[in-house]
Formats: C-alpha cells, sequence, structure tokens
C-alpha cells in the first residue's frame, strides 16, 4: 500500500475525490499541506486575499457548478476569518468542505501562538466539523466530509488538521474509502407514496394554487421536473430570492419573487391562494411576514429534503421528505396510475384574477435625469444571456436584481439570501469565473458592499479574472437608509452623510490601481454605450462605477407585521388603508 | 409540557457539546441532562428533561436529528416510561432524635444512608423527580441540609419501545 504523510493525505484525499480546484490562504499550520499542494497536478490553488473570500469564493464555485467547494487556511485568525463565509454557506445550504490548520496535539488547550477553538467557533454554523487528531483518520474523515457536505440539505463542513497530525516526516498506509456509510446519518431522498397520493389529489382540486419554489429546487437539479409539474397542472409559480432561475423568469406562469420585495402578484396570490405547493422553501420570516396571518385560506403541501423544515414557522398539511428531483417524478408517476384527469378550466377564474394582480404594474418606475438601479439592471439584459452567472452583494442592489433581471436557469445567481453578507458577491463571482472559466461573470455591487472584501482585486489580476464588476453607487448604505427613511423619520445615522459621500473611494482609479479597467456612468445617455465598451472587453476585468439616484428604494415593500398581501407599493401607495 | 428526550448518539468528542449547543442556539431549555455509553461503547446515551409545547419539542426532536452524530431519537413522555434520578443529601444528623428521625424519613422513601459522622449523614434516594422534590421538601423541615446533588433524570419507555442502533 502507498505511504504517504498526513499532509500528503490531504492532497491526495482532495484529488481523489475529483476536486480541481481549491481557495485557500497559507499560514503556520498549514505549510506541510501547502507544500504537498505544491507536487499536485490536479488542483488548481487559487490564492484569494483574505480567508473570508477564500469562503465566499468556494461557495461560489459550489453555487455555480453543483459540486463541493473547497477552502483551505491555517489555525486562528485564518479560521476566525472563515466564519462569515462558512455562516453564509450554512444559511443558504452549500455544500463546502473548509480545511483549516490547528496547532499540534500537544499544544491544544495551552493557548498558543495562533490556536483557537476552530471547531467550537463554528459549531453553530457547520452542518459536521472534525477534528482529526490521526493522520491515520485523514482519509476517512475527509471521505466523510464530503459526503456529508453534498447529500441531503447540503452544507459547509470543517475539517481541523493539527499541524503534527501533517507532519512529512512520518508516512503511514493510505487508501481513500470507495464508498462511506454512516450509521447515524441517511438522508431520505425518496417521498412516502402515502403523502404523494394525498399531495397529488389535492393538486387536482385546488381552484387557487400557488407553487411556491426555493433554492432546494436549485440545489437538487430539480428546475425541469419542476417546470413539467408546474405545466401539467397549469399551475402559478413563484420563487423565494434563493430559488430565482429554478423557473424561468420569463415563463407566462411565473409570477416573479415573493416576499418582502416580492412583486405585488406573488403576494397577493399566495395571500389568497386555496393551495401552496412548497417545493424546497423553508418559509422563511423574509417570505411570511407575520406567519399568524400567512396563507389564511391555503392547505399547505411541503416537499423538502431536510424534515427540520418541514414546520418550523407555518404548519403545513401535508409534509413530503425527500429530493425534489425524486420526489417530482413520483408525482407525476401517481397522476398517471391513478388516471388524474386534470381540468384546466377549473383555474380560469385563478388566472384571471391573476391577470388583474399583474394589471397594477408594481415594478414600474419612472425614469428622469438621473439613472436609477432599475434601469440599470434592465439594461444589463443587453449584454448578458442566460448563462451568464450574476452574483450579487447584499443590500437595495440584490434585490433591484432580483426583481429586474430576469433568470432563466438555475445555479446563475448568487448571492447571501440567508444571512445577508454585505461582502458576498465580490468574491462568489471570482470562484464563479474560476469555475466556469468561458461564461460571463457579472458582480452586482454598490459603494458599500463592494468595499467589505475589496482587496480581491488582486486576485483578479494574479488570475486573470475578467469579471464585469458594477457597482450601483448611490453614495450611501441603501437599505439601511431606506429604513430609516421609512422607520425612523428620515435621519439617516450612519448610512449617509456628506462625509460619507466625501471619504468614498474613486473606483475608477481604484480599479486602475488594481491593473484592471475603471469606466463611470454619470448619466442615463452613457449607460448603454459604456456598458457596450465594458463587456465588449472579454478578457479584462472592468469595473464600472455607475452613479445612481441616491433617493432609489425598493418597492414593493410589505409591511411588518401584516400578511403577505400587506405592502407598500411606493412611497406614497399602499395596499392597507 | 415536561418532556423526556432521549437520545442514541456516537460517543465521538464533541458529540454531547453539538446536542448541549444546539438547545442554547435555538433557545431550547434543559431541566436535566444525563449521559454516559452505553453497553456498546462506541454509543452514548443522553437523557434531557426540558419543557415545551408540542410544536417545540417537534422541532427539538428534528433539530437532534438533524445531528450527523445523533443515531435516534425519542421523546419517552410519548408513551409509557420509567424515570429514575439518584440524589444524595448531606445533612445534619448530631442529636439522637434527628437520627431516629432521618432514619425513619429514609426507610419511608426507600432510601439508603450511606455515609455516617457524628455530625452528619448522607442519605441516597433513587426515584421519579418528583419523590425526589418531596424527600427535599420534608427534610429541610427536619433538619438543616449541607448540600444536595441530584444526577439529573434517566429514563426508559417501558414495554417492546426501545432505542437502539
Amino acid at each position: 500500500m502507498e505511504q504517504l504523510s498526513g499532509a500528503q493525505m490531504v492532497v491526495r484525499a482532495l484529488e481523489d475525490e475529483g476536486i480541481d480546484m481549491i481557495f485557500g490562504y497559507p499560514g503556520g499550520t498549514v505549510l506541510d499541506i501547502y507544500d504537498a499542494l505544491s507536487f499536485s497536478k490536479k488542483i488548481k490553488h487559487v490564492l484569494v486575499r483574505h480567508e473570508q473570500a477564500a469562503v465566499h469564493a468556494a461557495d461560489g464555485y459550489a453555487r455555480s457548478t453543483g459540486k463541493v467547494g473547497v477552502a483551505l487556511v491555517t489555525s486562528g485568525p485564518g479560521a476566525t476569518n472563515c466564519v462569515t463565509g462558512i455562516a453564509t454557506a450554512y444559511a443558504d445550504s452549500i455544500p463546502l468542505v473548509v480545511i483549516t490548520g490547528q496547532v499540534a496535539n500537544p499544544l491544544i488547550g495551552q493557548d498558543a501562538f495562533q490556536e483557537v477553538d476552530t471547531v467550537g467557533i463554528t459549531r453553530p454554523i457547520v452542518k459536521h466539523s472534525f477534528l482529526c487528531k490521526k493522520a491515520t483518520d485523514l482519509p476517512t474523515v475527509i471521505k466523510k466530509a464530503f459526503y456529508i457536505a453534498s447529500t441531503g440539505r447540503p452544507g459547509p463542513v470543517v475539517i481541523d488538521i493539527p499541524k503534527d497530525v501533517q507532519n512529512p516526516r512520518v508516512k503511514f498506509d493510505y487508501e481513500y474509502p470507495k464508498e462511506i456509510s454512516m450509521r447515524s446519518y441517511n438522508p431520505t431522498t425518496v417521498g412516502h407514496k402515502g403523502q404523494i397520493k394525498r399531495a397529488v389529489k389535492l393538486l387536482a382540486e385546488a381552484k387557487k394554487p400557488v407553487v411556491y419554489i426555493g433554492g432546494g429546487v436549485v440545489y437538487s437539479n430539480g428546475s425541469e421536473y419542476l417546470r413539467k409539474l408546474a405545466k401539467t397542472f397549469n399551475f402559478p409559480v413563484t420563487s423565494t430570492l434563493m430559488g430565482l432561475g429554478a423557473y424561468p423568469a420569463e415563463d407566462p406562469q411565473f409570477l416573479g419573487m415573493l416576499g418582502m420585495h416580492g412583486t405585488y402578484e406573488a403576494n397577493m396570490a399566495m395571500h389568497n391562494s386555496d393551495l401552496v405547493l412548497a417545493v424546497g422553501a423553508r418559509f422563511s420570516d423574509r417570505v411570511t411576514n407575520n406567519v399568524a396571518k400567512f396563507c389564511p385560506n391555503a392547505k399547505i403541501i411541503h416537499i423538502d429534503i431536510d424534515p427540520a423544515s418541514i414546520s418550523k414557522t407555518v404548519r403545513v398539511d401535508i409534509p413530503i421528505v425527500g429530493s425534489i428531483d425524486k420526489v417530482i417524478p413520483q408525482m407525476m408517476d401517481v397522476i398517471d396510475e391513478l388516471g388524474l384527469n386534470f381540468d384546466r378550466a377549473q383555474l380560469v377564474p385563478w388566472w384571471n384574477q391573476i391577470a388583474e394582480y399583474r394589471a397594477k404594474k408594481c415594478l414600474d418606475y419612472k425614469k428622469g435625469e438621473y439613472l436609477v438601479p432599475q434601469q440599470v439592471i434592465e439594461a444589463l439584459r443587453k449584454y448578458t444571456n442566460e448563462n451568464t452567472i450574476i452574483a450579487s452583494d447584499v443590500g437595495q442592489h440584490q434585490m433591484f436584481t432580483a426583481l429586474y433581471y430576469p433568470f432563466k436557469k438555475p445555479r446563475k445567481w448568487l448571492n447571501s439570501g440567508g444571512l445577508g453578507t454585505m461582502g458576498y458577491g465580490f468574491p462568489a463571482a471570482v470562484g464563479a469565473q474560476m469555475a466556469n472559466p468561458d461564461e460571463t461573470v457579472v458582480c452586482i455591487s454598490s459603494d458599500g458592499s463592494f468595499q467589505m472584501n475589496i482587496q480581491e482585486l488582486s486576485t483578479c489580476l494574479e488570475y486573470n479574472i475578467p469579471l464585469k464588476i458594477l457597482i450601483i453607487n448611490n453614495y450611501s448604505l441603501g437599505m439601511v437608509k431606506q429604513w430609516q427613511k421609512l422607520f425612523y423619520e428620515g435621519r439617516t445615522t450612519a448610512s449617509y452623510s456628506q462625509e460619507y459621500v466625501n471619504s468614498l473611494p474613486d473606483f475608477v482609479k481604484l480599479a486602475e490601481a488594481y491593473g484592471h479597467v475603471g469606466m463611470r456612468i454619470e448619466k442615463p445617455e452613457e449607460l448603454d454605450s459604456t456598458l457596450e465598451k465594458a463587456f465588449a472587453m472579454k478578457d479584462k476585468l472592468v469595473l464600472i462605477d455607475i452613479l445612481v439616484d441616491p433617493d432609489a428604494k425598493v418597492y414593493p415593500m410589505q409591511i411588518a407585521k401584516g400578511a403577505m398581501c400587506d405592502m407598500r407599493l411606493s412611497d406614497t401607495e399602499n395596499t392597507v388603508q | 409540557m415536561r418532556h423526556i428526550i432521549s437520545i442514541l448518539l456516537e460517543n465521538e468528542s464533541g458529540a454531547l457539546s453539538r446536542v448541549v449547543g444546539l438547545f442554547s442556539q435555538r433557545g431550547y431549555n434543559i431541566e436535566t441532562l444525563t449521559v454516559a455509553p452505553t453497553e456498546d461503547n462506541t454509543l452514548s446515551r443522553i437523557t434531557i428533561v426540558t419543557t415545551g409545547n408540542d410544536e417545540m419539542v417537534e422541532q427539538i426532536t428534528k433539530q437532534l436529528h438533524k445531528l450527523v452524530d445523533v443515531l435516534k431519537v425519542c421523546d419517552l413522555a410519548d408513551g409509557p416510561y420509567i424515570e429514575r434520578e439518584i440524589m444524595l443529601v448531606k445533612c445534619r444528623a448530631h442529636t439522637a432524635d434527628l437520627r431516629n428521625e432521618l432514619m425513619s424519613l429514609t426507610n419511608i422513601y426507600r432510601g439508603q444512608i450511606v455515609d455516617v459522622t457524628s455530625e452528619l449523614y448522607v442519605i441516597q434516594l433513587v426515584g421519579d423527580s418528583a419523590k425526589l422534590d418531596s424527600f427535599i421538601a420534608v427534610i429541610t423541615k427536619t433538619t438543616e441540609l449541607l448540600e444536595v446533588v441530584r444526577s439529573g433524570v434517566s429514563g426508559i419507555a417501558r414495554g417492546e419501545r426501545s432505542l437502539h442502533a
């Protein structure tokens, strides 16, 4: 049998797992792994400029490909810098393996240099974690880590490896397990047939149904199945922020995003429905508004791989635990089996009602002397296609992108929905571009978010990462300011001030300082010509500083404590009298 | 409502902290907790007494199931069960009257006096939590308590119902 050191085992196990790329930052307790990595012909290491960005980049890699993302960092601050990235991935169920160095076994607990209890610090934000104290455990631990990260409800797994475990001078037998089974971990993927039958019967009877989809459809590669189901029943479909792209946005059955900043038609349809079919979504507070007033007349069917997500915030009538790509085909089989004759005419009044909701045209906006974010996102459609990957940061620009960009395919929309991590978008775009070198990758950010991981401009130069970065610059922390304007009598504490505006960097010069191309759009008439120029530069990173009307607000916006249908539609109009 | 959650999990480092962490992280309370390896020393058994409504306990059970180290979870209070807790009580027993009184109380509660000095008794008592509470209430009126140690509840279902790998 082959003899390898612990450090070599880590690298070999990653190769055996089929990993072609990892994102990382070296340091004292991972030097041996980095040395072993220098001999690998299969794994490309991408050096980021901050460990948080390593995890976000691995996350962007994972979301855009469906594969497990891998990050490698050192102990202590290396590990603590990862925390936000890990929590982001955990909140959005992203499969990651984060390998952290740890001080040598004999030093653990001694408050050694760069020692922190990584497993302890990350415990509430991982799917699982390992402290691997023996080199001989490494192959099994790594196999388990990838298995756990990628199966069931995916999530991040941390492997903490003390320095002495990596010792290059001590070698052991190495064999990577082909398969792994764990008696304590067996996620259910196939749905319960009885429940599926009950669900299908309800679907066939529904007069006012809505399909409410979430990120689970993306992660389980369930889009095609979902589309068939929606087409079979002619049901309207709405999506959470995380599910965008899982159902084609321009399909006539699509109502747009639902929830806090959802469309009028999506929220009205949900509230007035008699049946909600929730698919891979988790009834988050950003969707339901006040759960006590949630969809008062609806029966609820919930398909989810995570039983703990079912009836957590909203009680459901028919729970189905399973993977979307298994459960929906099962449903289709049951439809055939029962010979259900579905009467499409029974939904005509419902579609007429939805047409009335749509007539509200809740996403209409006014163009004027200044650019507004909505028109920037709309203009972007011309320079991108259905395969373009769009990563956003967090805030108003994120919501504008979700509402105004028509995502047609899954895995093209990367954003931090659960944790809401400003600074996510840019490094995630880096990871996505590294994973998809032939696709256009756009990062939509803002003056606030972009400054939270701005250092990755250097990484982009090193690896020739030709992102198109749109800074929707409203000289303020827009979403905070929106809330302050609405709920704090306009006091824009810390979100907007002359000092803040005066202190913003010149983003064009900044891009140039890092060796990239910087452009600026100040007036509406410059929008198209500049975007065209930027997107024509295929091999260059182009950062475009786009000055927009700082007063733009994201509407619709649900009214706190209300039902889904209680919304502000503009500064002056709302649905509650 | 009081619930007794029984958990069978891998006897691995960190497993207990994941269980305890889950309770604090999600705002569930722990009234008592006991943990020890089972007859198979690769497995541990945890018994947690908690209070909450049915929805909360359903959520606790599901979240516990979700922990990768956890094999089985059940709420013993779902059916007939036996619960036991052990208690050691150190109390003043420095007069003949007191010693007699304490001995007779201990007998009534089917306890044992397991340590004796000229001044003190240590009384051992096994039973469900209510019985131990009642003993404390009685003995507090009889003598001065110096120390009370309770193990927390262990429990097992009656009949065929059982938790195994």
